[in-house]
């Protein structure tokens, strides 16, 4: 067998495989490392924190035992410095979107971008599920998906010489907008407002662009898209004034982020009101052995959706999943004040001599 | 006791009491009608959103700016659309007349 492939593929193997990177999941890894397990954490998300990080980075939390008060970014660093230690591996920007049992009973992950991660127990951290770029509203929108409709800039280089419309009012469509002048053919914002969602000084750097006759802002909705086999010619928009039609090749829309369980929903779980996986209150796991659901995803009786729930069941978790995942070893209760064995998997030397 | 009438996604209606004081998006999340409120009314996740009866819309306080901006940024709205955790439930609503929209 060729040697490279031998060495990913135990690469990629790993004690636990978690889904999502909210603050569930990643206080999951720091569980999953007291205890010795290696863990994955996949997220759609280009960054950890999961809603804290995305929805409210600068919003104040108030019930965090402990933190009077804490930002959801400052929460977020704080808990990625305390699993540091377990150097857990992170696969960001990718939606886990296949997921099976193998013969031997361990799970195979796919993630959107190809790749396989295989472990012997997931956690599904998942919140509210998956975060996806919302979609413009408009007829025959998935034939020109991917080809010439956008919802990010992966390739610039793609984007010269071309008639580009940037739609929204947020930073993103600001900042794209603003950088691609000069490379584009022509440069046109649209948005439903002419209130922006975006820095002051974006705002005005737009303005002045504008000012100077290198990009056009314009006020309406997007109406249609006109165009053959996915290649845009051009756009119906719909403003104050009626309809007008706008060449443009390219679209870039950035409408922000909507929420969906995603891919999550097609695993034969047993979902309550469609949209939350049942789990016991003893372990957190699913109807499936050695798939937890943790945090905001999960449901059972009583159920608050608060952080410090999804902490507390992800210790729980993490000892059921002990013993799937090492059945021969024997469970060792311990505390981290106490414990040698806990402090050197911390990489910490506490005051105590004792175990 | 005041009432609230939604017209739901697949365009049934119900008849919702309303609690004073509550936000209406609370009101409809609780009642099961799939408004999920997941920014729990910090109008961050446009999730409640709602088209309110026209003959309503004067009615209700007016948004603010970052119930504005948030609305804004969906890909698409009507004349009358608010985010339902940015309205106030008191009795002076009483036969407040809503549909829920589109998850975006
Ligand atoms: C504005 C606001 C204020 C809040 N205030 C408070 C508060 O004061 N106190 C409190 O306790 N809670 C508060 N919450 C709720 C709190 O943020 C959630 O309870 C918490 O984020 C849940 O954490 P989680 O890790 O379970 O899920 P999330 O934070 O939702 O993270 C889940 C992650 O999983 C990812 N994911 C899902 N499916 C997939 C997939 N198939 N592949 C890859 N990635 C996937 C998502 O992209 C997401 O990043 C607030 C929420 C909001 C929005």
């Amino acid at each position: 067998m060729d040697a490279a492939v031998t060495a990913s593929s135990t690469a990629n193997r790993y004690d636990v495989a978690i889904i999502g990177a909210g603050p569930t999941g990643l206080f999951a890894v720091f569980e999953l490392g007291l205890l010795g397990l290696k863990a994955v954490v996949v997220d759609v998300l280009d960054k950890p924190g999961g809603q804290c990080a995305e929805l409210y980075p600068e919003k104040p939390i108030y019930d965090i035992p402990s933190w009077p008060i804490i930002t959801g970014q400052e929460l977020t660093d704080k808990l990625l410095e305390q699993i540091a230690p377990f150097g857990a591996a992170f696969r960001l920007g990718q939606l886990v979107t296949g997921f099976a049992r193998k013969p031997d009973g361990r799970f195979s992950l796919t993630l959107s971008e190809g790749e396989r991660i295989e472990a012997g127990a997931v956690f599904i951290a998942a919140g509210a599920g998956s975060f996806a770029p919302r979609k413009p509203k408009v007829e025959g929108l998935e034939a020109f998906e991917g080809k010439s409709v956008f919802y990010a800039v992966r390739n610039r280089a793609a984007l010269a010489g071309q008639d580009l419309l940037v739609v929204g009012g947020g930073d993103s469509a600001l900042d794209w907008a603003i950088d691609l002048v000069g490379t584009a053919k022509s440069v046109t914002l649209m948005h439903r407002s002419d209130r922006f969602r975006a820095a002051p000084a974006s705002v005005a750097k737009m303005r002045s662009l504008e000012a100077e006759g290198r990009l056009r802002f314009v006020e309406g909705d997007l109406h249609a898209l006109t165009g053959e086999n996915g290649d845009l010619s051009a756009v119906t928009i719909k403003s104050k004034n009626g309809f007008e039609s706008l060449a443009a090749t390219r679209l870039l829309a950035f409408f922000g982020l909507s929420i969906e369980l995603g891919p999550i929903g097609d695993w034969g779980l047993d979902l309550a009101d469609g949209k939350q996986i049942r789990v016991d209150t003893e372990k957190f796991q699913t109807t499936t052995e050695g798939v937890f659901a943790i945090g905001d995803i999960n449901y059972y009786p009583g159920k608050l959706k608060l952080i410090l729930s999804g902490f507390h069941e992800a210790a729980l978790a993490s000892h059921a999943a002990f013993k799937i995942v090492r059945p021969e070893e024997k469970l060792r209760f311990q505390y981290t004040t106490s414990s040698s064995e806990l402090q050197s998997r911390l990489q910490v030397s506490g005051a105590s001599k004792a175990a | 006791m005041a009432f609230l009438h939604v017209t739901d996604r697949e365009g049934a209606r119900h008849e919702i009491e309303g609690a004073d004081g509550w936000r209406v998006m609370e009101l409809l999340r609780d009642s099961g009608l799939g408004v999920e409120g997941i920014c729990g009314g910090a109008c961050d996740c446009a999730s409640c959103h709602v088209i309110v009866a026209p003959e309503w819309a004067e009615k209700l306080p007016a948004a603010r700016e970052d119930e504005l901006l948030k609305l804004d940024e969906l890909p698409a709205i009507e004349e009358t659309s608010r985010l339902s955790c940015q309205i106030l439930w008191s009795e002076a609503l009483d036969g407040l007349a809503l549909t829920i929209a589109e998850i975006a």
